[in-house]
């Protein structure tokens, strides 16, 4: 089945636009400039630095994400900087961080290529990472195992030995249920536990109530199968566990992460060569924009905010004080916006109305700002509401600097084309409003600001650009320039050594919580979401090139399901959740168990997923539930019914 | 610097692979030093000696299939592949002996009558070292009509007169958006294959058919691209040694002639799409980017890429109205 409903590509934005009397107009850049810098000096000082927010961009360099932290803490004086990181991978940033003190991936791509089982859990690397998964079958080439855990049976799934599709939001359960078969089988590993962790005998009762078919019952996967995982994990001489947002992206999804990372823990499955954990990160530079310190919590180098020794060196070099409380989260700035907390925003490419779940929320929120500008390469739908619009260049090919990846390398960005003309770099634009504002940053080079990153952050501190063009990169950390550590992270918790072992990690003691959004005789199937091989988030970049393999937006539904509602593949459906309904074409996939329908969200011009996804969200790390909403499917009869056919329950904002 | 350099927490020996003996062998009578398990031909890349190469990929394990490199090792009954062969103890190399000219020679001769190496670098300078005349085989046939060849079944030909030399050429199949396949230009290298099967991509869109000089690349029953298991990657353009494979880009600026290499700059940046940050090496003609590849010696990409890595870089250029593909062949349009 392929839908034929296709939005045109965007255009390349070449000219700055200003709101006057509700449109947008296009200005000249001093006017833009003038207008934007203006619109946060007002709001500060009506409401204090802290009504002004930052919305960064995972998808620009690492300079630039340093420069937009540098802005909103030095300039505006607020820690109020967030990125759409929060609504993929802070859970496991967050459950990394609490167990080990470091918020990255533990190993290295070529770890995977050389260790004895492979866990994917929760993610569809094939299509979603498709050259992490060549390393991942280069492993499987060399005689690893490989099991896939994940509701549907993917593309990444049928490599596997086996496949363990469980119900959607049950990952606590299963993990508990491997967790205690480890225990009851004798296979923990003893030395690893009394060294290096805390918490085991919390952990021990945590889980007895996980029995194999306890967890049948709950995941739908069958007790041998569990058993199965449960020994081949904690007999493997060296083994992988690898998530993406799978894990992610539910209301409790720190804890479903701390409950991968105790099974680590519980084995000794981390801090060695070939054993270890890989979150796999969705975005060009998240990894890298959380490391830069464009998050509410920490400052460059993942340093704690909280800590006035890390604090010192910031306040000196940029001599200005650092609010010593953490700024608010993506999920608090919006929730601010309703309460008038946050008045300015500044969004840097960046498109939360078409990423953010709830649609007409995120309108409605941002329609009570009194100033937001937007600086992207697009017109995106976020930019058509902002008062000041400024044409960006694109970081990946535009501009020089760095991206750092899922596995902590530190790779150079290059400048290979021109932007077009009207466009500026992201840097320049940031300077020129400091500029405005009373900071006279004279336009740094790429590799001025890196250095800058440098002095700041020890993790950073040995990767000159030369050596990281002569490396192809280099993983952190990295302390000197002459010397290189090892792939892996966290080698200290097996020393003997109760110095060098430092702080043990303590076992994650969370609990089952089931999805929000509960199914019940109206809502009775679960929708889930996730990316397709060629398409790519709200599709404003894919857009841009013509795939053969592009389908457009489709329900996905078992054939178990299609049969029992009496549809067939290519009936134009209705798909209503509690808060609003889209009507799409139905695909009949076999890689559905009944009772589970998906869709991905890179058609929101065409279908808007974000109607029916359920923003209830994580309260650790403040991602939303984009895996598991309520929903319930019609087929619709009339033609007339396909044509703009979305309604949201709540009006726009106008 | 104002910030105390913390200290690292876990120092000791960063685990490498184990160290490897070193061989000696001589290369056309002067001796030179390599690690053990190289081939003869980094041997004579140490040496400096150009040994031409088609089949061969660096990110590929040898096929042993065009048979250009061969050497003569002293004592062999053969000659050796160089490639694939690797340096043993006190081995004696000739690369440009008498016999090693001669079947370097042939290799040139048959491959350059029977198939389009118009787009192959090295060849015209090849042909003119060792002396190759391709066209000594007569004119060469008509190109096959599209498909024809596709068709062919094991023992079903007519005897042919010699009049003229028989050729692999026929219309570039054209049915998709991103990437044409100009099987006239195909020496049967296999190095697609291999790049879409186990060596990197696993997608096995595409194998070897019929038998041999009817031999071919082709998807599973011959069905157009958009019909088979691929997946777009690009990765078996990657390795095309002869531009049978290309991105439809440059098929279109060579047929219009505005394809100018000299004119292009490669500049190697990061993906901008998922986290796994693979190195992309852009190629811009004019200010526009033509081609994408991968550098091979890359730890995160070993010169492969994925769908929107190799193509996912138009929204960035304000292009003209999408291409059309012309179906089958050239004629179509």
């Amino acid at each position: 089945m392929r839908s034929d409903r296709r939005s045109p590509a965007y255009q390349r934005l070449t000219r700055p636009l200003v709101r006057e009397d509700g449109e947008l107009r296009p200005a000249t850049w001093d006017e833009a400039l003038d207008r934007a810098a203006e619109g946060f000096r007002g709001a500060v000082r009506r409401h204090g630095p802290d009504s002004f927010a930052m919305l960064s961009c995972a998808r620009s360099t690492n300079e630039m994400n340093f420069m937009a932290q540098k802005f909103t803490r030095a300039v505006i004086g607020t820690n109020n900087v967030d990125s759409c990181n929060r609504t993929c991978h802070a859970p496991s940033v967050a459950g990394l961080a609490a167990a080990f003190g470091s918020g990255g991936g533990t190993s290295s791509y070529r770890e995977v290529e050389e260790t004895d089982l492979i866990v994917i859990w929760g993610g569809n690397p094939r299509n979603a990472h498709p050259i992490f998964f060549q390393h991942v079958l280069k492993g499987v080439h060399n005689g690893a195992r490989l099991f896939v855990v994940d509701p549907r049976r993917t593309p990444t799934a049928e490599w596997a030995d086996r496949w363990l599709g469980l119900n959607v939001g049950t990952d606590i359960p299963l993990a508990h249920a491997v967790g205690r078969e480890i225990i009851r089988s004798g296979l923990v590993n003893e030395t690893f536990i009394r060294r290096a962790t805390t918490g085991f005998d919390e952990y021990c009762e945590l889980v007895e109530p996980w029995t194999l078919s306890a967890a049948e019952a709950e995941t739908g996967v069958p007790a041998g199968t569990i058993r199965e995982l449960a020994h081949a994990f904690a007999l493997a001489e060296r083994a992988q566990m690898c998530w993406t947002l799978g894990i992610t992206e539910h209301h409790n999804a720190t804890d479903n992460v701390r409950s991968l990372i105790n099974l680590s823990l519980l084995t000794g499955h981390v801090g060695r060569p070939g054993s270890g954990l890989q979150p796999l990160r969705g975005q060009n530079n998240v990894q890298g924009g959380g490391d830069m310190g464009a998050i509410p919590d920490r400052l460059t180098g993942f340093q704690d905010i909280l800590d006035a020794r890390t604090r010192e060196p910031f306040e000196r070099a940029w001599d200005t004080p650092i609010q010593p409380y953490k700024g608010k989260n993506l999920t608090q700035m919006f929730e601010g916006m309703d309460e008038g907390e946050v008045k300015a925003l500044y969004v840097i490419g960046e498109n939360p109305v078409q990423s953010e779940p709830e649609t007409e929320t995120t309108l409605r929120r941002l329609g009570r700002l009194d100033h937001m500008v937007v600086q992207d390469i697009f017109l995106t739908r976020t930019a058509e509401q902002a008062d000041v619009v400024l044409p960006a260049s694109a970081a990946w090919c535009e501009s020089d600097g760095t991206f750092t990846n899922s596995e902590r390398r530190v790779q150079l960005v290059r400048k290979a084309v021109e932007p077009p003309d009207g466009a500026r770099d992201d840097i320049e634009i940031l300077c020129a409003l400091a500029d405005r504002l009373g900071h006279a940053w004279k336009t740094p080079t790429a590799e001025e600001v890196w250095n800058e990153v440098r002095a700041l952050s020890p993790i950073h501190r040995g990767m000159t650009y030369t050596r990281l063009e002569q490396e192809q990169g280099l993983q952190w950390p990295c302390y000197s320039e002459d010397r290189t550590e090892p792939t892996y992270l966290h080698r200290r918790l097996w020393s003997e050594d109760p110095q060098e072992r430092g702080t043990p990690a303590p076992f994650g003691i969370v609990g089952h919580s089931p999805p929000v959004d509960l199914l019940d005789e109206e809502y009775p199937l679960r929708l889930t979401t996730g990316r397709r091989l060629d398409d790519y988030n709200t599709g404003v970049q894919t857009s841009g090139f013509s795939s053969p393999l592009r389908r457009g937006e489709l329900l996905e539904m078992s054939p178990e399901d299609a049969a029992g509602f009496g549809l067939e593949d290519g009936d134009a459906v209705r798909v209503s959740s509690r808060r609003g309904s889209v009507v799409a074409p139905l695909s009949v996939s076999a890689g559905l168990r009944p009772g589970l329908v998906f869709m991905t969200f890179h058609f929101p011009d065409q279908v808007d997923t974000q109607l029916l996804t359920i923003d209830a969200t994580d309260p650790v790390a403040g991602t939303a539930e984009y895996k598991a909403a309520a929903v319930r499917v019609e087929k619709v009869e009339r033609a007339e019914e396909v044509e703009g056919a979305e309604t949201g329950d709540r009006a726009p904002a106008a | 610097m104002t910030a105390a350099p913390e200290t690292p927490v876990s120092s000791g020996p960063v685990p490498l692979a184990p160290p490897r003996r070193l061989v000696d062998v001589t290369v056309d009578g002067e001796q030179i030093r390599v690690p053990e398990g190289s081939t003869l031909l980094d041997a004579c890349e140490a040496k400096g000696v150009d040994v031409p190469t088609l089949c061969y990929g660096d990110t590929l394990t040898p096929r042993n299939a065009c048979r250009i490199c061969v050497v003569e090792v002293e004592g062999a009954r053969t000659l050796a592949p160089a490639c694939s062969r690797k340096a043993e103890e006190g081995m004696s190399v000739l690369t440009d002996s008498e016999r090693v000219r001669h079947s370097r020679k042939l290799v040139l001769e048959l491959l350059g009558s029977s198939v389009d190496l118009s787009t192959t670098p090295g060849v015209p300078e090849w042909n003119e070292r060792y002396g190759a005349a391709p066209d000594r085989f007569g004119p060469r046939a008509d190109p096959a009509p599209l498909g024809e060849r596709d068709a062919r079944h094991a023992g079903e030909h007519a005897p042919v007169d010699g009049a003229a030399a028989a050729t692999v050429e026929q219309p570039a199949k054209d049915d998709n958006d991103l990437y044409v396949r100009d099987y006239g230009k195909c020496i049967m290298c296999y190095k697609c294959v291999d790049a879409c099967g186990e060596q990197w991509q696993n997608t096995f869109a595409i194998g070897i058919a019929g038998r041999g000089f009817d031999a071919r690349v082709s998807t599973e029953f011959d069905v157009g691209l958009p019909d088979s298991a691929c997946v777009y990657c690009g990765n078996c353009i990657e390795v095309c040694p002869t531009g049978a494979l290309s991105f439809a880009t440059e098929f279109d600026m060579r047929r219009e002639g505005t394809w100018d290499e000299e004119r292009q700059t490669r500049t190697t940046t990061v993906c901008t799409y998922c986290g796994v940050g693979c190195n992309v090496t852009l190629h811009v003609q004019d200010g526009e980017i033509v081609k994408t590849s991968s550098p091979h010696d890359n730890p995160v990409t070993h010169g492969n890429l994925c769908i929107k890595g190799r193509f996912g870089y138009q929204h960035v250029q304000n292009a003209p109205g999408k291409r059309q593909a012309r179906g089958g062949g050239e004629t179509m349009v």
